[in-house]
C-alpha cells in the first residue's frame, strides 16, 4: 500500500479560486483516488465509496462530451461590487450542471451573463465554437425558467407556451400541435385555456418550463426554479425535471441555493463563493473531498478545528496528535484548519482502545441518525459532533455527561491551509 | 395559613381585575363616544344633504311628491338635452386626448432613463395647484378675440367646444399622468426578460406586457377624466360662451333661475357618471392587487440612447406647453392693459378697481382652506383610526367607512348643488350657517373626505395592530397610545393630508360657487366673477395668486418633510 497521493492541490491553488481548467483538474483527480481509495478502505465506509468509484469510473472512463458553454476569464461588476472575479468554466453537452452558493456568491449573475441578460464586464462566453459574448439573447440559443415562473399572467396557459413559436412566425397549426405536445410532456394537456393565477405554483413552474422549452432549445437555464415551490412538490418537480433532462439530453444551468437540491439533480456542481469558483465536481467528489473549508462547510456539516501541523501526516490539538492520510504541504508547527465529517467520527466502547477520550455534551434526535455532541478530554474548547445511525445507537449506552472513547480516520481528516 | 394566603391572591386578583375593566369601561366609553360623535357628523355632512337633494329631485316647488315629473320634464327640454350631449361629446373627446398623451408621458417617466424626471412630474403635476379655470382664462389671451395666436385657429372660436376641451386637456393632464405613473411603476422584470429570451419583437412586448399590465390604470384614468370633465364647472364658464354643457346648466338652474328642482334633476344626471366611474374603480383595484406576485423582480429600465432622446423631447414639448399656458395666465396678470398697453406693473391685483369686495375673497380663501386644513386634517384622521384600529361598535365604524368613501362618487357641483338645499331646507336648524366661511370650510372637508381618508388610513394600516395591545397590557389609556405613538408616527400623512385639503379648498370652484355669502366670496368664485364682467386681467391675477399661494404652501411641505420631519422621524433609519 503506497501512501496516498494528495488528493489535494497546492494551497495556492485552492485558495486562489482561479482555475485555468477546473474540470480537467478535477477529473485527473477522480481517476488517482477511484484506484487507489477502494483498497484502503475500511469495511465500514467500502459502500459508499464503492458506489463513488463505479460512479467516478463511469465518468472517467467515458470520452469527455464536447464543451457545450466555455467561460472564459468571465467578471462582472455593478459600481463598486465585483459580483464576478475572472470566471473560467467549462459545461459539457448534455450534462446537468448546478450552480451552487450563498446569495450574493454571483451564481445568478453568471447565469444571466451566460443568457445575455446581464452581459458580463469582462471575458468571453462561447455557446460551442460561437463567441456569444456580445449577442443579446435573443440570438443566442437557450431556453430559461426564472424562480417566480414570469408567465404572462393576461395570456392563456397555451398562449404562454406558443409565446416563442409565434415571433418565429410559424404557422397556427404548427403552433397548435407543438404547444400541445409540451403540455403533454409536462402533464398540463388539460389546462391549456386556463390562465396562469389558476393554476398552482407547481403546474405554474410546468408551463414556464413548457414555454423554454417551445423553441426546442439545446440549453436549457434554470434559475431557483423549485425554490417558491413547497416541499413536496419541489421534490416531485425535481425528479420530472431530472428525468426530462435526461430524455432530451439537454444541457442544463440550474442555479440555485439548496445544497441538497444540487446534490439529488447535477451531474456536476459548481461551487461559488463571493464571484469565485471554490470547486467543481460530482456530488460525491464535492462531499467527500471538498477543496476548501467554505466547500466543507456549505455542503453537509463537518467539523472544524484549529490544530499544528506535526509531521507530513499528523495533526497537533493540545496534547493530541491527529493522523491525516493526505500529506501536509504546510510547514511543520504552522496553524491550519483543519475537520472531518460527523458520520465519519467512530465511537467506541470505553477502554477499546481508541485514540480519542471524551465526555457526551448533548444528543439530538434527527430520525434516521442522532447527532451527539461531544467534548475532548483536556480540550474543552474543541467541541465534535458525530452522527450515528439510529439503529447502531440501540446498541450502545450512551447518556450525556458519560464518558466515550473514538477515533476519526485519518483518511477522512481533511486540512484546509 | 393557606386560606389567608388564596383569600388575598384571590382579593388582590380581584382589584386589579376590577381596575382593568373599569379602564377597559372608560377607554371603550371614549371610543364609542368619538365614533357616534363621528358618525353623527358624517351623517350630518354628507348622507343629509345628498338625501335632500333627491327628495328635491322628486318635489315640485311646493315641496310636494311629484315622482319623477321633473326627471320628465327635464328629457323633454330640448335645451337640457342638448346640454346632456354637448357635456357626453366633450368629455369623450377629452379623455380620448388626454389619456394617450399622459399615457406616454407617464411611460416616460416610469419606464426610460431620460435625466430631469423629478423636473418632468413636477412639471405635469402643476395644473392641480390652479383653479381649473386657469387655463381657460390663459387660453383667452392666447386665442381669444384678442388673442396673440388668433391667427393659428384659421377663424375658428375659442369660445365655445374648442376652448372647453384645449382646458380640459391641460385641467385633467396631471390626475391622468398620476394615476398612470402609479400603473406604470410597478412591473415584474422577468416579464421582460422572458419576453426577451424568446426573441420577441418591441411591439409584440409592449403589446402582451406593458399594455395589459397598465390596462387596469388605463381604464381608471378613462373614467376619472370624463368624470373630472364632465362636471367640471369653471372651465365651461370661463370659455364655454353660448355652448352649454351640464355643469353650467345647473348652475344657470339654480342661480339664475331660481329653479331648484330642475338643478337637482341636472345635479342626479351628474352623479351617473360619476358613480358609474366609481364602482368600476373600485372593481378594478380589487383585480390589479392579484396581477404582481410577491416574487415578482421589480423592472428596472435600461439606458437606451436613441429612446431616452425622444422621451426627453416628447416631455420638454409636453411639459413646455403646460408651463407655457400657466406662464401665459400669469404674464397676462401682469400687464397693464392688454392689448394697449403692455407694460408691466401690479394694477391688475388692486382688486378693489374691479370689484367691491377687493382682496377679501382671496382672504376668505386663506382662511377658509387653513379650516379645512387643520379641521379635516383632526376629523379625518380621527375617524380612519376608529375605522381602522377601534374594537368595539362594529356597524357604526361599518357605516363611517362607507360614508367616509362616499364623497369620492360625488361631483363637487353635486355637493355643492346638495348643500344649497340642505342649509336652506326650512326644517333645518343649521340654517344660521347659510353664507358662513363655516359652511364652506365644512362643505370642503366632505368634499374632499375620501381621498384623505383614505390615506390616513393607508398609513394606519401600516402600523402594528398589536401598539393598542400593548398600551392596554401596560395599562395606558388608548388616547396616551394614540398621541403618543400612532400621531408621531403618522405626521408625515398628517401632513400630507393637510396640504391635500388645503391646496384642493384652495382652488375649488365648483362646490362652492352655491354657498358663498355677501362677506365670504372666495378667491376661486371672485375669478368667475371677474372674468363674468369682463374683467380678465384681474381674473388672472386672481388665479395667480390662487396658484402661488398653493404652490408655496406645497413647498413648505416639501421643506419642511426634508428638514424637520427628516430629522424627528429619525427611527425609521433613512
Amino acid at each position: 500500500m503506497s501512501p496516498l497521493p494528495s488528493c489535494r492541490s497546492k494551497p495556492s491553488d485552492t485558495t486562489s479560486g482561479r482555475y485555468a481548467r477546473p474540470v480537467r483538474d478535477a477529473s485527473a483527480h477522480r481517476v488517482l483516488f477511484a484506484t487507489s481509495r477502494v483498497s484502503m478502505a475500511t469495511p465500514s465506509v467500502a459502500l459508499h465509496q464503492a458506489v463513488e468509484a463505479s460512479s467516478d469510473s463511469v465518468l472517467a472512463a467515458a470520452p469527455s462530451p464536447p464543451v457545450h458553454v466555455r467561460i472564459v476569464n468571465v467578471s462582472k461588476r455593478f459600481g463598486a461590487f465585483q459580483a464576478l472575479k475572472a470566471v473560467d468554466l467549462e459545461i459539457f453537452r448534455g450534462e446537468f450542471v448546478c450552480f451552487l452558493g450563498p446569495s450574493g456568491c454571483g451564481k445568478t449573475t453568471l447565469l444571466r451573463a451566460i443568457a445575455g441578460l446581464d452581459p458580463q464586464t469582462d471575458g468571453l462566453i462561447f455557446m460551442g465554437e460561437r463567441d456569444v459574448s456580445s449577442l443579446p439573447p435573443a440570438d443566442r440559443d437557450f431556453g430559461i425558467v426564472f424562480q417566480s415562473y414570469a408567465l404572462f399572467p393576461n395570456l392563456t396557459v397555451a398562449a404562454n407556451v406558443g409565446y416563442g413559436l409565434v415571433n418565429r412566425r410559424l404557422g397556427r397549426k404548427t403552433i397548435n400541435e407543438r404547444v400541445a405536445e409540451l403540455l403533454a410532456t409536462v402533464g398540463l394537456a388539460d389546462q391549456a385555456a386556463k390562465y396562469p393565477v389558476q393554476l398552482s405554483g407547481g403546474q405554474q413552474q410546468r408551463v414556464a418550463l413548457a414555454r423554454a422549452l417551445a423553441t426546442s432549445p439545446s440549453l436549457l437555464l434554470l434559475d431557483e426554479p423549485l425554490s417558491a415551490l413547497d416541499a413536496r412538490v419541489r421534490v416531485r418537480l425535481r425528479d420530472e425535471l431530472k428525468s426530462l433532462q435526461r430524455r432530451l439530453g439537454l444541457t442544463t444551468i440550474m442555479v440555485t441555493h439548496d445544497q441538497e437540491e444540487a446534490m439529488g439533480l447535477a451531474d456536476r456542481i459548481v461551487v461559488m463563493n463571493r464571484g469565485e469558483i471554490e470547486q467543481v465536481g460530482s456530488p460525491s467528489e464535492i462531499y467527500s473531498r471538498p477543496r476548501t473549508a467554505f466547500v466543507a462547510d456549505f455542503i453537509g456539516t463537518m467539523n472544524f478545528f484549529d490544530a499544528f501541523v506535526a509531521g507530513s501526516h499528523q495533526l497537533q490539538i493540545g496534547s493530541l496528535v491527529l493522523e491525516t492520510r493526505e500529506a501536509i504541504s504546510a510547514a511543520n508547527g504552522q496553524r491550519v484548519r483543519a475537520g472531518f465529517r460527523p458520520e465519519e467520527l467512530k465511537i467506541a466502547e470505553p477502554g477499546s482502545g481508541s485514540a480519542l477520550v471524551g465526555r457526551v455534551r448533548d444528543i439530538g434526535f434527527h430520525g434516521g441518525f442522532c447527532r451527539i455532541g461531544l467534548e475532548l478530554d483536556g480540550e474543552p474548547l474543541v467541541q465534535l459532533a458525530a452522527d450515528v445511525p439510529a439503529q447502531r445507537l440501540r446498541g450502545m449506552t450512551l447518556a450525556v455527561g458519560h464518558p466515550v472513547a473514538f477515533s476519526i480516520p485519518p483518511e477522512h481528516v481533511h486540512v484546509f491551509g | 395559613m393557606a386560606t389567608a394566603g388564596t383569600l388575598s391572591k384571590e382579593s388582590s386578583d380581584a382589584v386589579s381585575g376590577s381596575s382593568a375593566r373599569s379602564r377597559a369601561l372608560s377607554d371603550g366609553f371614549i371610543l364609542g363616544l368619538i365614533t357616534a360623535l363621528l358618525l353623527i357628523w358624517l351623517l350630518v355632512i354628507v348622507a343629509a344633504p345628498l338625501a335632500t337633494l333627491l327628495v328635491k329631485s322628486v318635489q315640485n316647488n311646493k315641496g310636494e311628491f311629484v315622482g319623477l315629473a321633473n326627471y320628465a320634464t327635464y328629457f323633454a327640454t330640448p335645451t337640457l338635452v342638448a346640454s346632456l350631449w354637448n357635456s357626453f361629446w366633450i368629455a369623450t373627446l377629452s379623455t380620448a386626448i388626454v389619456v394617450p398623451l399622459a399615457f406616454v408621458y407617464a411611460y416616460c417617466l416610469k419606464r426610460t432613463c431620460m435625466r430631469a424626471k423629478t423636473i418632468f412630474l413636477s412639471v405635469a403635476l402643476l395644473p392641480i395647484f390652479a383653479p381649473s379655470l386657469l387655463s381657460a382664462v390663459s387660453l383667452i389671451y392666447i386665442f381669444g378675440n384678442q388673442g396673440f395666436l388668433k391667427s393659428w385657429l384659421m377663424g375658428a372660436e375659442i369660445y365655445g367646444p374648442l376652448g372647453i376641451v384645449i382646458a380640459q386637456v391641460f385641467y385633467c393632464f396631471p390626475h391622468a399622468v398620476l394615476i398612470l405613473t402609479t400603473a406604470l411603476a410597478l412591473a415584474d422584470q422577468r416579464l421582460y426578460e422572458a419576453a426577451n429570451a424568446l426573441g420577441t419583437s418591441r411591439i409584440r412586448t409592449f403589446l402582451t406586457i406593458t399594455l395589459p399590465g397598465a390596462k387596469y390604470g388605463l381604464v381608471s384614468a378613462t373614467f376619472v377624466i370624463f368624470t373630472l370633465v364632465i362636471t367640471d364647472f369653471g372651465i365651461a364658464k370661463v370659455i364655454g360662451g353660448q355652448f352649454n354643457v351640464l355643469a353650467t346648466d345647473a348652475y344657470k338652474q339654480v342661480v339664475g333661475q331660481q329653479n331648484f328642482e330642475m338643478g337637482a334633476v341636472v345635479g342626479f344626471v351628474l352623479l351617473v357618471p360619476a358613480l358609474a366611474a366609481f364602482a368600476i374603480d373600485r372593481v378594478i383595484q380589487r383585480r390589479q392587487v392579484s396581477l404582481l406576485s410577491s416574487r415578482a423582480v421589480p423592472l428596472e429600465p435600461k439606458p437606451n440612447f436613441v429612446g431616452d432622446a425622444i422621451a426627453t423631447v416628447y416631455c420638454v414639448f409636453i411639459g413646455g406647453l403646460i408651463v407655457g399656458v400657466i406662464g401665459v395666465a400669469v404674464w397676462a396678470s401682469f400687464i397693464t392693459y392688454w392689448p394697449y398697453n403692455l407694460t408691466l406693473s401690479l394694477r391688475n391685483y388692486n382688486f378693489a378697481e374691479f370689484e367691491a369686495a377687493g382682496w377679501a375673497p382671496y382672504w376668505n380663501s386663506i382662511a377658509m382652506s387653513s379650516l379645512v386644513a387643520v379641521l379635516g386634517t383632526v376629523i379625518i384622521f380621527v375617524g380612519a383610526y376608529i375605522v381602522e384600529k377601534a374594537r368595539g361598535l362594529p356597524t357604526a365604524r361599518n357605516l363611517i367607512q362607507f360614508l367616509a368613501m362616499v364623497p369620492m362618487a360625488v361631483p363637487g357641483l353635486v355637493i355643492g348643488l346638495a348643500y344649497v338645499f340642505f342649509i336652506n331646507a326650512p326644517w333645518n336648524p343649521l340654517g344660521f350657517l347659510y353664507g358662513t366661511i363655516a359652511v364652506l370650510a365644512i362643505n370642503s372637508i366632505a368634499h374632499f373626505y375620501t381621498v384623505a381618508h383614505i390615506t390616513a388610513a393607508t398609513a394606519l394600516k401600516q402600523i402594528d395592530p398589536e401598539f393598542e395591545s400593548v398600551g392596554a397590557s401596560l395599562k395606558v389609556p388608548v388616547h396616551t397610545t394614540f398621541l403618543r405613538v400612532t400621531v408621531p408616527i403618522c405626521t408625515p400623512t398628517l401632513l400630507d393630508i393637510a396640504v391635500y385639503l388645503f391646496v384642493n379648498a384652495m382652488t375649488t370652484v365648483s362646490a362652492v360657487i352655491f354657498l358663498y355669502g355677501a362677506h365670504t366670496k372666495l378667491a376661486a368664485i371672485s375669478i368667475v366673477h371677474m372674468d363674468e364682467a369682463g374683467m380678465s386681467a384681474a381674473a388672472a391675477a386672481m388665479a395667480t395668486l390662487v396658484l402661488l399661494t398653493a404652490l408655496a404652501v406645497k413647498l413648505a411641505h416639501i421643506l419642511l418633510d426634508r428638514l424637520v420631519f427628516g430629522r424627528l422621524q429619525a427611527w425609521r433609519g433613512r
